[in-house]
């Protein structure tokens, strides 16, 4: 065991306690605004393995996101619950949760045809185009989606665990009243912990490799025998459905879901977590997920004390909503100026000031910056150094 | 038919329109090899300087220089400050970084705009005009006349001038540009500097008639030149005209009928241009003109 190495146990041990005995001290707004960051940290998994990884760009991630969130409401809901109510299978939760991610899985299957063929920005912008068709589907697919009003999402209940608030059977845990965000706390940091330590097992196994090798020349890995296709559409499948349990646990969070939170701005948003936490890092995306997702809501509670930002749209200033945006899109063009690595890059910087550790050789998952050159091969780059 | 004739001559118009900003995207990418995503806030910037000079009361003319020359500027700012220091890196990181850029654009003119919607104030206003039996609106005419002497002048200035033979070459081949002379600097200034100019003019377009204004929706609508870029292929500046008529005529044929495609749901013709693009990268993965992607080990 090396010397980075217990530094890097030591601050796993330090946020997963953290994380564990938060909601004993926390209020409601920091708990939601944990459970909002554990569902982002999800979907952002997701998103940085198929763009980090496999060097495959999409700008449709809030599509898959939406059919898990969406789905999972519609398997879970009841089928009869009024007149005019958008239909359900009253399935188990649990299986309603599992179907759902196999249904985004799915949905990113159907556009593999599109996926395997395109390259870089051809494939960015042909996604671009999944998220307008998904939004045009959830504000007319009334039946199953509610239309522009959006549909109720039920609670989730596990072997008769339910994580809701229960009137009168309040769970009390060391004295602490256990309501529905606690509760919610606790699932999304055992999921985003699992899918973060999936995401880096598979990243750094033989799995990862071959995606590296895909991201890296495809001709080249397909000379080394890694089926090109099969990885790029494996890829594409492992994404969309760590999207969809993302947004499964959006929609708990949520509880009732619109599309107008699935359009382009929170494809975008995606993108930003995995630029600002680190292209191809699986403990930078947490990070990345947790600030853009927390951004707007830590802006609006501080909107008094922060100069420049408002509570209301009349009282001059931003908007919290407004400001979050200028800091994201501003965090992207800044990061990528001095620090393309982003927040994992400036923490490794970080570590080898305090720790003296001496510079890893670079490992694959930090893709070099020539890596995605993927349009217009320069022939002379081949032979002359790039400056 | 005279419904189609009607149809088919305004969606060549918003093509036209369309082929203005598609033609912006693909000279940036070809000659610098930049994709800019920025591309639709330089339009929301200059569109909502018009429509703001124009509304305090200064002619039409000098509203639209103005609103060229602010897009022109931050065009200038982000290419030299930001896009060039970052150049030499890949395509989708540089790509990433005008989304980052055009995030911030865009939010600010939303900002400014809040709830309202600026009309441009064009002469044209929602004035019609018959044309070979077919009434159409003023707007389009001007569109498709002003588009179509743009576009020619460009082609032109691209292949007799001696800017327009340097921005060719670097497209070609930079590398041997550069040895050859040729300031790449300058192109890549010069580039960005025509894609504002001919974005802030379609943009003019989209919000005028019969759009209602400057709005968030113009951006929407600056985005559907996105798949019109992508299906004429990107590095392709005749292709760019081609995929934005396109795009204009499936768009309005959509609309048009859309009692009749009613069974899709409603507002079916803004999803139409990207259903188009994908059905076409199917077929032919680099668009319809796109040079085929050489592979090398």
């Amino acid at each position: 065991m090396s010397e980075t190495g217990h530094a890097r146990r030591i601050v796993l041990l330090a946020g997963l306690g953290t994380g564990l005995a938060a909601p004993f001290y926390l209020d409601v707004f920091w708990l939601q605004v944990g459970v909002f960051g554990f569902a982002a940290m999800v979907a952002a998994s997701g998103l940085n393995l198929l763009v980090g990884d496999a060097g495959q760009v999409s700008l449709g991630h809030s599509f898959f996101l939406a059919v898990g969130a969406y789905g999972y409401a519609f398997y879970a809901a009841e089928p009869e619950t009024g007149p005019g109510a958008p239909a359900g299978w009253g399935l188990p939760p649990l299986v309603a949760v599992a179907l759902a991610v196999v249904t985004a899985g799915l949905a990113g299957l159907l556009f593999s045809p599109i996926a395997a063929r395109l390259r870089g920005i051809y494939l960015g912008v042909a996604s671009l185009g999944l998220v307008f068709v998904g939004e045009h589907i959830l504000l007319n697919a009334k039946p199953v989606t509610g239309g522009s009003n959006g549909r109720d999402v039920p609670a989730l209940t596990v072997l008769g665990f339910s994580f809701d608030d229960l009137p009168g059977k309040t769970l009390h845990v060391l004295g602490v009243p256990f309501t529905r965000m606690e509760k919610l706390w606790y699932l999304g940091l055992v999921t985003a912990a699992l899918v973060a330590l999936f995401y880096r097992n598979v990243a750094s196994g033989r799995a990862g490799r071959a995606l590296h090798a895909v991201r890296d020349g495809e001709t080249a890995a397909a000379t080394m025998g890694v089926p090109v296709t099969r990885f790029k559409g494996a890829a594409f499948l492992v994404s969309s459905m760590l999207a969809g349990l993302g947004g499964v646990l959006l929609a708990l969070a949520f509880r009732h879901v619109v599309p107008e939170t699935f359009g382009v701005l929170l494809a975008i948003e995606y993108l930003a977590m995995i630029v600002i936490g680190g292209v191809g890092s699986p403990g930078g995306t947490l990070a990345g997920a947790l600030f853009v997702s927390s951004l707007p809501v830590v802006l609006q509670r501080y909107s008094e004390v922060l100069p420049l930002v408002s509570d209301s749209p009349t009282s001059g200033g931003v908007t919290a909503g407004v400001a979050a945006r200028f800091c994201y899109g501003g965090a992207i063009v800044a990061l990528l100026l001095v620090e393309p690595g982003g927040l994992a890059a400036l923490g490794r910087r970080v570590k080898r000031r305090l720790v003296g550790a001496p510079e890893r050789l670079p490992v694959l998952s930090e893709p070099t910056p020539a890596a995605h050159q993927d349009q217009a091969p320069d022939d002379m780059a081949a032979v002359t150094p790039s400056p | 038919m005279e419904k189609l004739l009607q149809l088919l001559f305004s969606g060549v118009a918003l093509g036209a329109v369309y082929a203005l900003l598609a033609l912006g995207f693909v000279i940036v990418f070809k000659a610098t090899q930049v994709v800019n995503f920025a591309h639709a806030g330089l339009l929301m910037v200059g569109t909502y300087t018009v429509a703001r000079v124009r509304t305090a009361g200064y002619p039409f003319p000098a509203a639209v220089l103005l609103g060229i020359a602010a897009a022109g500027l931050t065009a200038l700012v982000v290419e030299r400050l930001l896009v060039r220091p970052v150049a030499h890196r890949s395509v989708v990181a540089v790509a990433i970084m005008t989304i980052g850029v055009d995030v911030v654009l865009q939010t600010e003119v939303t900002r400014r705009l809040g709830i309202d919607i600026v009309s441009v104030g064009d002469p044209w206003q929602s004035a019609t005009v018959e044309l070979f039996g077919i009434t159409v609106p003023q707007t389009r005419v001007a569109a498709l006349v002003i588009a179509g002497v743009l576009l020619g002048g460009f082609f032109a200035w691209s292949r007799f001038t001696d800017w327009g033979i340097a921005m060719r070459a670097s497209a070609e081949d930079h590398r041997t540009a550069e040895l050859m002379g040729v300031r790449l600097g300058r192109v890549s200034a010069t580039v960005w500097l025509i894609a504002a100019v001919l974005a802030v003019l379609a943009g003019v377009f989209l919000s005028a008639f019969p759009a209602p204004g400057v709005s968030p929706a113009t951006s929407a609508a600056a985005l559907r030149a996105f798949p019109a870029a992508i299906l004429g292929g990107l590095d392709s500046t005749g292709g760019a005209v081609v995929g934005g008529l396109m795009i204009g005529v499936a768009e309005m044929l959509a609309q048009g009928y859309q009692e009749d495609l009613s069974f899709l749901g409603e507002g079916f013709s803004a999803v139409m241009p990207y259903l188009v693009m994908v059905a076409v990268l199917l077929v032919r993965p680099t668009g319809l003109f796109g040079a085929a992607e050489v592979t090398r080990v």
